[in-house]
């Protein structure tokens, strides 16, 4: 029987379409200016915070469309962004310095559709408004402070092993030990043998000079970890000026992308981005009473600090190491199963952590995180800039046996504040410095105008295709359209699916595919036409008119499709956008114009008499 | 609708003409005007902030001006109410701090705040990295699409898909020059997709000529060429009205920042359509296409085991 399909075939289509159907739909739902909270510390927002921040935001009589507590955060949704900004401000200044308010666009999804995991495709910054920065890491600095650090830690080394040295200075990229005599010369190439494998030796023809030079392993493993530790500072970093989605992420060898969405102030988010922070170890002051020094007598030689909790505590002045120092951290158990993090010092560190912890077994030492900050705080609605040092112990704990280089930290409550310990001893401070290479601002207002527009000339476009096509190809071009909506439904649906990003180019890229997917159904119809100039019936026309054409829509779209993919792999942000939807859109338009459109004139035209057809 | 019987390759010598003169004059646009290039390539820093009212350009020009922002370049952009200031990337500034400093320049000298609409930055490297990039895009694209057809057909299809390509995005880039419209990012996605609908034309109107060099065994190469092309006339266009009709939608309705990718895309698909017909066949031709090239037994369909 011709032009029938099996009941699979058209089941398949269908289950396609109906599937397609769902998860496009969240997208009309669109999304709700809100506002979100979340607590800016461990201690995740509890439910009587919530209700309490619920009443306050309800005396202001701003009008709430939805209050969502789940999963320690807040989302208050708004009806318009008058409201939003209105209540993010009020919000900033009533909540304390504990939760980070941040506003934020959340999808409208009702319930029932996200039960079924369907989301609304994710809108790019031009379309949403944000910041996007593109930071480079400057690895030369990189590698110039693991040369400055493996200078002092051999000399420290060969101090220790009492070989003598004339000097060690650093020459163009290596570093050059000139020896007191020749005889030590063997052993002090032990030494670095064994401690410092990641260097590379070499002798030379003065027999009292050794040149050292960071192997080419070593230096992609500096830059790969100077790279790591960037962004787990700038995540870190991010998170603090509270926004909602935040995006770092590693762009090429050493530069990463930083986009904030919601942010309008580059001035203050840059200023966060590049801030400096470090730590400080310090002995706990146990001879003096700490409540005499909060009475405002602190004891000479002691400073008065505050731990987390807010407890007083009286440390020494004088610092052991700062976080410069710290090569690196990482958390994990102690031989006793209690959570501890394992600092790694560099040799000046070291040394004087082992002077010090050697002298002071059994007593407290603390940890002191210093952050140097340029702070915005909302009085009255208006902005104030400050900046100031800010002190804080973040851990005290017992010095049970001396160490220097490697070192754990232990007394720590649980894994959780292990890590984030780690975390900060490693995100305290940029590994290497980085510098702004790309910045990309969109104001909320282009971004709901490049909306408008994107929406606008899909509608207008598309309706022009409808229109066209129904007139020149009369029931086939109706059926054609059909299969235009199907596709569009389809497009957005597995664009939804993916979460991909959706940006101007890529609405350009869906109105693009929106003109080009038609090309399939012309090519098919006018196939039929001709089969059916040269003679042959209806039936058979419609046969052999998808038969041939085919082939030619094959090559046709492979070939493109082929572009896409190229210019997915060069491109970048907006490029990347455009060549996801074009691909997406191309395979869509092969199933929706060769299967869909077959379905419906089978359905028409197959399995009876026809005299004519209608194309 | 459309007359069936036109002699295309007939008139292939004033296609010829045309298109040389088409190129010439892109080329000779490149060396004299050379392109006018987004921040995207060439780096450096676009402010665009957004008025109540009319702004007062001159008052703002002046106010740069003072400030030692003498190179910026002050203009409308799409109302008089939204305002573009572009400025060269500098030597020693701390680049991202620029933006900052405008924007205050700006607020200082208006009577009203401005909105900030766009801040773009783009440092040098970046730029260059595009433009090589960009570059290499373009050829990659090229080479990959050469190597399909020469095996989907034979390699003096490829020749002639690709010679159609290069001529088109010439002329493309030439519009660009001689009107010295922005090229931007976008812009250079739009020259790629060019390509690929410009390689989509061609390719079904070369698959005609294959079916046709096949079937119709006993005729003269040219005559095949001219009853393809006459077959294929009225999809090509077809195709080319309806993707015209969403372009011009873009263009008209999507605002101005991808007004120039639109408008990118129209010129493509009009010189896509026109390179098809009348630069990718007579090519074909050109290289001494027989039927004996196309009889290699590729037997079709055979790896296609859908049957509509």
């Amino acid at each position: 029987m011709q032009n029938r399909f099996p009941l699979w075939k058209n089941f398949i289509i269908l289950i396609v379409l109906v599937v397609g159907v769902i998860y496009a739909l969240p997208n009309l739902y669109g999304n709700d200016p809100s506002v979100q909270l979340s607590s800016s510390t461990t201690k995740k927002l509890q439910q009587t915070k919530a209700d309490e921040i619920e009443a306050s935001l309800e005396s202001t009589q701003l009008k709430i469309k939805a209050f969502e507590f789940e999963d320690g955060k807040i989302l208050a949704r708004f009806f318009n962004t008058t409201d939003q900004l209105k209540a993010a401000d009020f919000l900033r200044e009533s909540v304390g310095r504990n939760i980070t308010v941040a506003l934020n666009l959340a999808p409208a999804t009702p319930d029932w559709l996200r039960a079924l995991g369907a989301s609304p495709m994710y809108l790019g910054l031009d379309l949403r408004g944000g910041v996007h920065f593109l930071l480079e890491v400057d690895m030369d600095a990189a590698i110039k402070q693991a040369e400055d650090r493996y200078n002092s830690d051999i000399r420290s080394a060969l101090r220790a092993a009492k070989i003598r040295y004339q000097s060690i200075s650093k020459e163009n990229g290596t570093i050059k030990i000139k020896l007191k005599t020749e005889e030590t010369k063997q052993a002090t190439m032990d030494i670095l043998d064994e401690d410092f494998r990641e260097l590379t030796v070499r002798e030379t023809d003065e027999s009292t000079v050794l040149l050292v030079s960071i192997s080419e392993n070593e230096q992609a493993e500096i830059k790969k970890f100077a790279l790591a530790q960037n962004m787990t500072t700038l995540r870190n970093r991010v998170n603090e000026i509270g926004v909602a989605e935040p995006v770092v992420q590693q762009q090429g060898d050493s530069r990463i992308v930083v986009q904030l969405p919601g942010i309008q102030d580059t001035t203050e988010a840059k200023n966060i981005l590049g801030k400096t922070a470090t730590l400080e170890y310090r002995l706990v002051d146990v001879e003096h009473d700490v409540q005499r020094a909060v009475d405002g007598r602190t004891p000479i030689g002691s400073r008065l600090y505050y731990e987390k909790d807010g407890s007083p505590i009286l440390l020494k002045r004088r610092v052991i190491v700062t976080g410069d120092q710290v090569v690196d951290a990482s958390s994990g158990f102690d031989q006793q199963g209690s959570s501890a993090v394992f600092i790694t010092l560099n040799g000046v560190g070291a040394k004087k952590m082992g002077d010090m912890t050697h002298k002071n077994i059994g007593k407290p030492m603390a940890v002191v995180f210093v952050e140097y900050k340029s702070e915005i705080r909302w009085v009255k609605g208006k902005k104030i800039r400050h900046k100031e040092k800010i002190e804080k112990v973040i851990s005290v704990a017992t010095i049970r046996d001396s160490f220097s280089k490697r070192f754990q930290t232990t007394g720590l409550d649980n894994p959780q504040e292990a890590r984030n310990l780690a975390l900060m001893l490693r995100a305290g401070a940029l590994a290497a410095p980085v510098d702004i290479v790309e910045e990309r601002t969109v104001g909320p207002s282009l971004g709901q105008d490049n909306i408008n527009k994107g929406l606008m000339s899909v509608v207008v476009g598309f309706s022009l295709v409808l229109v066209f096509m129904a007139v020149y190809y009369k029931v086939f071009g109706l059926v054609a359209n059909i299969a235009l909506a199907f596709n569009l439904i389809v497009i957005v649906a597995v664009l939804s699916l993916l979460q991909a990003t959706l940006t101007l180019p890529g609405i350009a890229g869906i109105v693009l595919t929106v003109g080009m997917a038609v090309d399939a159904n012309v090519l098919i119809f006018e196939r039929i036409k001709e089969e059916i100039k040269i003679g042959n019936t209806p039936q058979s026309s419609i046969f052999t008119g998808y038969e041939k054409a085919f082939v030619t829509i094959l090559d046709a779209n492979v070939t493109t499709l082929l572009v896409a993919l190229v210019l997915f792999g060069f491109g970048t942000g907006p490029i990347k956008g455009f060549a996801v939807t074009l691909s997406i859109g191309i395979l869509v338009s092969l199933f929706t114009a060769i299967w869909g459109t077959r379905m419906l004139i089978n359905w028409f035209y197959g399995n009876r008499h026809v005299d004519k057809l209608s194309v | 609708m459309f007359k069936q019987n036109i002699d295309f390759l007939g008139k292939r010598k004033i296609a010829l003409v045309f298109s040389s003169l088409l190129i010439v004059v892109s080329i000779t646009s490149f060396v004299v005007n050379g392109m006018k290039l987004g921040i995207d390539f060439t780096g450096g820093t676009l402010v665009e902030v957004g008025y109540q009212q009319a702004a007062d350009l001159t008052v703002l020009r002046a106010a740069l001006d003072k400030d030692g922002f003498a190179d910026a370049t002050v203009q409308n952009f799409g109302t008089t109410k939204d305002v573009l200031i572009r400025i060269k990337p500098r030597e020693g500034v701390s680049n991202a701090a620029l933006s900052s400093k405008i924007l205050q320049v700006v607020n200082a000298n208006s009577s009203e705040p401005a909105t900030i609409r766009r801040v773009e930055f783009v440092g040098p490297q970046v730029g260059d990295e595009l433009t090589e990039d960009g570059g290499l895009a373009l050829l990659y694209a090229m080479f990959g699409i050469l190597l399909y057809i020469a095996w989907r057909f034979e390699y003096k299809f490829s020749l002639g898909s690709v010679a159609a390509l290069v001529h088109d995005v010439i002329i493309t880039l030439g519009f660009f020059s001689v009107l010295q419209m922005e090229f931007d990012l976008t812009v250079l996605a739009a020259v790629l997709a060019v390509i690929g609908y410009s390689l989509n034309d061609t390719i079904v109107v070369y698959d005609r000529i294959r079916e046709n060099f096949r079937t119709l065994r006993k005729d003269e190469p040219q005559n095949i060429m001219n009853v393809s092309l006459n077959q294929t006339l009225s999809r090509t266009l077809m195709t080319s009205i309806t993707t015209a009709l969403v372009l011009l939608a873009l263009a008209l309705l999507g605002g101005e920042i991808i007004h120039n990718f639109a408008i990118a895309l129209l010129i493509g698909v009009g010189i896509g359509t026109y390179s098809s017909i009348y630069v990718a066949s007579p090519i074909v031709l050109a290289l001494g296409i027989t039927q004996e090239d196309l009889m290699i037994p590729v037997v079709e369909g055979s790896d296609i085991d859908y049957l509509p």
